[in-house]
């Protein structure tokens, strides 16, 4: 994420059965926004 | 040459709610009763007649501090068993009423194994894992509902679940409500309204191996199994009586025990939820902080493997549970943490016990901010 810009959306595929549940909890604990999931593809938007 | 390593200080069993350690009055039982109550309580001669009044103490005990008939309470295998046996049974009983089952989604999986023989409706919890009771009162009161089943606390976070008020939404839809009160029987009282009760006695220091199932008066339970020419429900073959008797026997003690346990218990968690969140970084303190067991305290470490940090208190000395999927037997993250929509990774629960000491939590404490940090720069964090 350091690499990011602020508004820019991260693309994560990750096919861990914990990800559908961790990526939302990183986001929410992170302050980060979790934009959408896909199956094993995970959008998240860097907010800060 | 000697050992000079630093020494991984006492260790310190920190998994009371998968089984916490026999309670003295448990292990005196125990010896007793197996020099004396090991005949067939149901044969009519001397070993079998004194076999009898054993298993009828115990069960008169047991039936005293649940507050119910003793011919309403029946000892189980496993409190895994004993749970399955009411969702089973109960599901059976009502069976002209439908197939429903209305569950939380915070059930233990036991009860969800026997859930998914019927036709299961999942109630969601809420962040903290307290049950939607809105959801819950609509979802009781659909067609074709046999039987509701809600657990007193969860066993994974130690969120109290508002027994009374389901029971009280599942009596006015004339559906009978299952308590798995596994994780609050001999810590604290279950509230009333309930039909059908479970616990298991290794959760409250009684040998492992016991199961209790209540079934009130007046509740339709028909066996999951063949049944003998006995009255009352019962699991097939014969009771462990020695181990029942020792069950009985802690259960007293355990209750007895249980307000002071309770208070002096409650403030240790209240000082690893505030510690634990003041020197780990990236951490979720998980459930309710007030409306919870006593005894039991979740959290939840971002970058930090389950399996690994498990592995890392172990060498320590500490003994704790996990709700991360890499400790999982399916390999999936656990079904409460995913419910309540929180951290799975990186997941300790770290349940207390009456040989819990002050000196073993403050060591814990101590221990569990480098534990963490070791494992964050393995990884690359």
């Amino acid at each position: 994420m350091p690499g990011v810009a602020v508004g820019e959306t991260v693309r994560v595929l990750a096919d861990d059965p914990a990800a559908a549940n961790d990526i939302p909890a990183w986001c929410r604990m992170k302050g980060q926004e979790f934009v959408a999931a896909d199956g094993h593809v995970f959008d998240v938007r860097r907010t800060m | 040459m000697d050992y000079t390593g630093d020494p991984a200080g006492a260790p310190a069993y920190l998994d009371a709610a998968t089984a916490a350690p026999l309670h003295p009055v448990a292990r005196e039982a125990l010896l007793a009763s197996l020099a004396d109550g090991w005949a067939d309580p149901s044969r009519l001669y001397a070993a079998g007649r004194r076999a009898q009044q054993l298993r009828d103490a115990a069960i008169g005990v047991v039936a005293e501090l649940l507050g119910v008939r003793p011919d309403e309470v029946t000892f189980w295998p496993s409190g895994t068993s004993a749970a399955q046996a009411a969702v089973l049974g109960g599901l059976g009983g009502r069976r002209r009423a439908g197939r429903g089952l209305v569950h939380s989604a915070v059930e233990h999986s036991a009860v969800l194994h026997a859930a998914r023989t019927a036709e299961p409706v999942e109630v969601g919890v809420d962040r903290l894992g307290r049950l939607d009771l809105d959801a819950w009162a609509a979802a009781v009161r659909r067609p074709g509902v046999a039987l509701a089943s809600l657990i007193s606390a969860s066993h994974e976070v130690g969120t109290v679940q508002p027994v009374a008020a389901a029971a009280e939404r599942c009596a006015e839809a004339g559906v009978p409500l299952f308590v798995d009160a596994a994780q609050t029987v001999g810590r604290a009282a279950v509230p009333p309204g309930w039909s059908m009760l479970s616990a298991s006695a290794h959760k409250w220091g009684g040998p492992p191996g016991v199961g209790v199932l209540v079934v009130r008066k007046g509740v339709r339970w028909l066996s999951p199994y063949p049944q003998d020419d006995l009255y009352r429900p019962g699991p097939p073959g014969a009771l462990g009586l020695p181990q029942v008797i020792a069950a009985a026997a802690s259960l007293r003690a355990a209750v007895s025990e249980a307000p002071t346990e309770a208070v002096r218990l409650s403030a240790l968690v209240d000082r690893i939820r505030d510690r634990v969140a003041a020197t780990v970084p990236d951490v979720e303190i998980v459930g309710d902080p007030v409306d919870r067991l006593p005894h039991l305290v979740t959290f939840s470490c971002l970058y930090v493997d389950g399996e690994a940090l498990l592995h890392a208190l172990d060498r320590h000395g500490f003994a704790v549970s996990s709700g991360s999927s890499c400790t999982s037997s399916t390999l999936r993250p656990s079904h409460v943490l995913e419910a309540m929509g929180v951290l799975s990774h990186g997941n300790v629960r770290v349940s207390l016990h009456r040989d819990t000491t002050e000196a073993d939590v403050e060591r814990f404490l101590a221990v569990l901010p480098d534990v963490v940090a070791g494992i964050r720069t393995e990884a690359g964090f």
